[in-house]
């Protein structure tokens, strides 16, 4: 009862301004702050789960360094807020002003620049988020690798594949199925997170992009809530994309999946419109 | 490669900490020969299996299959451990069968017998499909390739197992409790395949509480407890007249 009336008073506000709403919703300057959220989140979680996987095996690795270069590397990342760490690799040209890629101790470089020029904003964007992402995906592709019965490595190691082999084909398939619901979750926290980059000014993600129209317009509140849509709408995508992956990395672990929400409402209209159904057939 | 033991152990010791779970075993198996192993849990058969296929890296003494030691190779009086590759080779022509399957679930039963002879033997997908079908056949489940595991019976789950085995085409099997896991009226038609195979002259290892297989299928009997072989001999004179104490004891429990 409260809620709905408090919904329906927000919806009537005439300071909701929901004409204004209605003109920036589908502007070309929003609709490209989108695509910029929509690829910060896509490409620091591809890196992010790459990283953890590797951090993950390695962990696992019977050679020591590798195993405290992969511990150290996780507290690092996990124990500095994300916010500085954003921060940290825009001003990293104050660190090492000149960065250069090639053939270390004196070899050819082959690409070199003043730090300014190469951590744009937007590359510290996606330095920060991929890396921090990295270390907390590493902690549950570790969750998803211990879950695997060890069963299966003794056996894919008795019919002579080697340890990369069983990883790749036996283990980690078979990790997924832990891995994926809290990857699903990592994303959606992500498509938030990436609103984090608005203090570097720059990158024109959704958020940035409506704090730089409303500084001009003043229309706070409905540019905010332009925002607040858009975020809806992608975490909800997301949502259905999670019971999808989640249904696939499922297989061969029950008998029969139950059906997907799709399914059950051809089976409903079946049931409910059983002549209709025939003829159709 | 020569035609001397198929297995060969020689004072073969394994501890695991401060406990010594083989106490030096000596034993041969011979080409073709089927060997089955008794005895009370605990007593380090299924360490010894996993000795023979290097799952488990020895103490001390010598083991040798197919005439090679087993993780190692000598030059002069010198013992040089393997790299890992020819590890993983050697254990491709050892097939093993485990208590509880370990079939991949992820997998299907005909992908479960295909994935090793692509991935390790470089056989092609279409060969290793065909491969995997005529195993699938010859165990009986000629119409299961497309099941996954969870949806097979535990009897029917053990000869895939089996059958993937066999896929790597080895020269040895080594069996571990392979029916222990069983409802009983399962255990019958597993035993019928490892009959079949060890007709068709495999050199097998067996762990086994199956007394009435041991003494149909078995050339050799070999009865361990604590870590070492207690007594062994042919089936008729080990189980139908054991020598040992220890032997009379365990027979009349699971007998
Ligand atoms: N990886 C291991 N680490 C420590 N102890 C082990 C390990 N594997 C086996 N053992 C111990 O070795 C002994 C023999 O085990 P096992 O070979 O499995 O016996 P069996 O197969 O005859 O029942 C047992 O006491 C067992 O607890
Ligand atoms: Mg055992």
């Amino acid at each position: 009862m409260t809620v709905a009336s408090v919904g329906w008073s927000f919806l009537t506000n005439p300071r909701a301004q929901w004409s204004v709403f209605g003109d920036w919703f589908f502007s070309q300057r929003v609709l490209e702050g989108v695509v910029t959220t929509v690829e910060l989140t896509a490409v620091s979680m591809a890196i992010g789960l790459a990283l953890g996987i590797m951090l993950a095996v390695m962990r696992q690795s019977r050679n020591p360094v590798l195993k405290s270069i992969s511990w150290f590397y996780i507290w690092l990342f996990r124990g500095t807020p994300l916010l500085v760490q954003l921060i940290f690799w825009f001003n990293i040209a104050a660190l090492y002003p000149q960065i250069r890629f090639g053939v270390p101790f004196g070899g050819p470089a082959l690409f070199s620049g003043s730090a300014n020029t190469v951590i744009t904003a937007t590359v510290a964007a996606y330095l920060a988020l991929s890396l921090n992402e990295g270390a907390y995906m590493a902690e549950i592709v570790r969750a998803g690798l211990l879950s695997v019965d060890d069963g299966q490595r003794e056996a894919a190691e008795a019919l002579g594949l080697s340890r990369f082999q069983t990883m790749r084909h036996i283990i980690l398939p078979q990790a997924m199925r832990v891995i994926v619901p809290p990857t699903g979750n990592e994303t959606i926290n992500m498509l938030k997170t990436t609103s984090l980059v608005f203090v570097l000014g720059q990158v024109l993600d959704l958020l940035t992009t409506v704090q730089l129209i409303y500084a001009a317009n003043y229309k706070v509140i409905p540019l905010l809530l332009v925002a607040s849509a858009w975020y809806l709408i992608l975490t909800s995508v997301l949502y259905v994309g999670q019971y999808y992956l989640e249904r696939r990395f499922g297989r061969g672990t029950a008998r029969n999946l139950p059906p997907t929400p799709r399914q059950r409402l051809i089976a409903l209209w079946r049931k409910w419109r059983p002549a209709s159904a025939e003829v159709v057939a | 490669m020569s035609n001397g033991p198929m297995v060969k152990a020689e004072a073969v010791h394994k501890r695991f900490g401060a406990l010594e779970v083989l106490q030096g075993i000596d034993l041969e198996v011979a080409r073709g020969e089927v060997m089955c192993i008794l005895g009370p849990s605990g007593s380090g058969k299924s360490t010894f299996l996993r000795c023979i296929n290097r799952l488990e890296e020895i103490n001390a003494g010598r083991l040798w299959v197919d005439g090679e030691l087993v993780g190692y190779r000598q030059k002069g009086d010198v013992l040089h451990a393997l790299p890992d590759r020819d590890i993983s080779e050697a254990r491709s022509r050892i097939g093993m069968v485990f208590q509880r399957f370990n079939l991949f679930p992820h997998l299907t039963a005909e992908q479960n017998i295909a994935i090793a002879p692509v991935k390790v033997q470089g056989v092609s997908k279409a060969e290793a499909k065909d491969r995997a079908a005529r195993l699938l056949e010859r165990v009986g489940l000629g119409d299961r390739g497309g099941s996954y595991p969870a949806q097979l019976s535990g009897g029917q789950q053990q000869r895939v197992a089996i059958a993937r085995a066999l896929a790597m085409q080895p020269k040895l099997m080594l069996f571990d409790e392979p029916t222990s896991a069983l409802d009983p009226e399962l255990v019958g038609e597993v035993l019928a395949v490892m009959r079949d195979l060890a007709s068709e002259g495999m050199t097998m290892i067996v762990v086994t509480h199956e007394i009435g297989f041991a003494k149909s299928a078995a050339d050799t009997v070999v009865f361990m407890d604590g870590g070492v072989v207690v007594e062994s001999g042919p089936p008729l004179k080990v189980l139908d007249n054991p020598q040992h104490e220890r032997t009379k004891a365990f027979l009349r429990e699971v007998g």
